[in-house]
């Protein structure tokens, strides 16, 4: 990215001032390095949502950002619906709700050792991964509809899971106002066979080693210990999901003239929040995100029953739940005055800080657990939002290291076999159903989370808690 | 001379396709598409969906014809390899013949999440030849 547009901040804060259509400037918080290894697309798309009807204080960039549809993969915006603000489905994205959790098992690495190659077999089998690969569930209409309402209530309803684990995922695990009738019936076709399944491409169930710690007081708080063993899972609201998008994207585009939204770029199709388009949206999409929520759920819970089998003695308990394609109604502070505001974070975490309501007793006074996958092979973190994060980016930090190659460069330099090869002889075992998928997920294909995440804090959205090292990695 | 490409997109992947006509174009995108996932070998055509939709432009009408069979690949966990377009009056006809995935011979690599308005583009080229493009979600 040309940098010479932009107005240095500070070391880890860049602003674009508004010109043109912008009704507010852009800020892209990153360190130089990263902030110049961004395409250029990406401050282009920064200043394209800053044109969007109702945007309040800023288009947002995170360090993680890169080149999306319409917002960039890492683009946070909010709109105010009292100033004709908008709510965009290209500001979420296909993949609603994608989002990451992570369980702690008490277990030390050590033991893992000897059992590593049967875990990651009996892992592989657990959890359905990989197109044309479909879940063991499969819900009736009535069902489906109950899940688009419920999300991980309606799983732990069905037996999947503990009750102890709803306070531990974003919304106590249910986005209220969902609206089922809202998602079409090819949506819901599309996912009658897909509960429980993970999905391909970036997603994955990884088991991870806590490598190194951070802030041992928070540490501590998250009960996360040096050594010990997490399994985490990635995926999001699968084909439901991708197909509200694909729906609602259509819409809106064909829509946003007669609502006299004049889109500065087609891929940035949105609509009035207070209008029927934008209602209908947000109750689909809230739909989405309890479809992704119920699915983590279950995945959760088959992973733990795959565990169960070699460490009855140890529980996967879960630290968090979060989710990086939404847009939520939040309240923050502006300009002196709480407003209530229409959040997007697309390819962007919430990262509420202490002594927020929304956060379980236990981790009120720490802050939110904010989970960040690195590539596979390589790292992943634990972070901790902050109060900083609010005045920044309306609590609001990265979501994982980004990509800074395309999936057909990445096939041009590594071959799927010769990565997993190499990864196991540094003692990482990749599952995977297709070699071709794991070249494309080769870790030199995506940026260096570490500098991410570094950035992330020297920046005020998140702060680093503990490092993750993966040991397995079961790839869709 | 029909034809389909790749391109390059950070998190995800242009396809084109390439032709004489706009359906040829059309159905050279469908190849594509299905060479994006990994699947573009050794899929026998071996059963038959038609497919239909309707836009108002050729544009909106490239990416619903893409997502009809990202939709139709989702639901009947199927790939296709061969493609048989009619446009008429914003109006596509067409049939997509291929197999149940078999998960020993198939080796995809992702799925597609749906085609985007990212990089669209459809209509004739200088020399006359027909190109219709997008990116994929994958």
């Amino acid at each position: 990215m040309d940098l010479s547009r932009l107005e240095r901040i500070s070391d880890f804060e860049w602003r674009l001032a508004p010109s043109g259509r912008m009704r507010a400037p852009g800020v892209i918080y990153a360190d130089e390095a990263l902030a110049r290894d961004m395409d250029d697309k990406v401050l282009e798309q920064v200043s394209n949502v800053a044109m969007l009807p109702g945007i309040v204080k800023a288009s947002f960039a995170m360090p993680d950002a890169h080149w999306g549809y319409g917002f960039p993969i890492g683009g946070v915006a909010a709109f105010d619906p009292d100033q004709g603000g908008i709510v965009s489905a290209g500001g979420v994205g296909f993949d609603i709700s994608c989002g990451v959790r992570s369980m702690l098992s008490g277990v030390q690495r050590a033991a893992i050792g000897p059992l590593k190659e049967r875990l990651a077999h009996e892992l592989s089998r657990a959890i359905p991964a990989g197109l044309g690969r479909t879940g063991r569930i499969h819900l009736s209409d009535l069902e489906l509809d109950a899940m688009l309402a419920g999300g991980a209530r309606w799983a732990l309803e069905q037996g999947y899971g503990e009750a102890a684990d709803l306070e531990r995922i974003e919304e106590h695990g249910c986005m209220p106002d969902a609206r089922p009738e809202s998602v079409s019936g090819k949506a819901k076709q599309r996912q009658r066979d897909e509960m429980g399944t993970l999905g391909s491409g970036n997603h994955y169930l990884e088991v991870q080693e806590i490598a190194d710690i951070y802030d041992p007081d928070v540490a501590a708080g998250f009960a996360l210990r040096q050594g010990e063993v997490v399994v985490t899972i990635h995926c999001g609201s699968r084909g439901l999901g991708h197909q509200i998008g694909t729906e609602f994207l259509r819409e809106m585009v064909l829509a946003a003239g007669a609502a006299g939204i004049e889109l500065p770029d087609r891929e940035l199709a949105c609509a009035p929040i207070n209008s029927e388009i934008g209602q209908r949206y947000l109750g689909a999409m809230r739909a989405g995100i309890n479809c992704a929520l119920a699915n983590r759920q279950i995945l959760g819970h088959l992973a733990r029953a795959a565990w169960a089998r070699f460490f009855p003695q140890s529980e996967l308990r879960l630290l968090f739940d979060v989710s990086h394609n939404t847009c939520k109604v939040e309240e923050h502070a502006l300009d002196g005055e709480r407003r209530r505001l229409y959040v997007h974070r697309k390819g962007a975490t919430r990262a509420i800080g202490p002594g927020h309501p929304d956060l379980p007793e236990e981790l009120r006074p720490f802050g939110q657990p904010v989970l960040i996958g690195g590539s596979m092979g390589t790292e992943s973190w634990v972070l901790v939002g902050t109060a900083e994060s609010e005045r920044r980016a309306f609590s609001s930090a990265v979501h994982g290291a980004g990509r800074s190659m395309s999936r057909h460069e990445a096939l041009r330099r590594w071959q799927g076999r010769q990565i997993i090869d190499e990864l196991a002889a540094s003692g990482i075992l990749i599952r995977s159903p297709s070699a071709r998928g794991v070249a494309e997920e080769a870790p030199g294909a995506y940026k260096d989370v570490g500098a991410v995440v570094r950035a992330a804090e020297n920046a005020g959205l998140a702060r680093r808690v503990a490092r993750l090292k993966p040991l397995v990695c079961i790839k869709g | 001379m029909a034809g389909w490409a790749l391109f390059a997109h950070d998190a995800d992947v242009g396809v084109r396709g390439s032709g004489p006509t706009r359906e040829a174009a059309f159905e050279q995108g469908a190849i594509a598409l299905m060479h994006a996932m990994g699947a573009g070998a050794d899929v026998a055509p071996q059963r038959v969906v038609s497919i239909a939709c309707e836009a108002p432009n050729d544009e909106v009408l490239f990416v619903d014809w893409l997502n009809a069979l990202i939709f139709e690949m989702a639901t009947r966990s199927m790939l296709f390899s061969r493609f048989r377009v009619a446009i008429e009056e914003g109006r596509l006809r067409a049939e997509a013949w291929g197999e149940p995935i078999d998960r020993a011979r198939h080796e995809v690599a992702v799925e597609a999440k749906g085609a985007t308005f990212t990089a669209l583009k459809v209509g004739p080229q200088a020399d006359g030849s027909w190109v219709a493009q997008c990116v994929v979600d994958v």
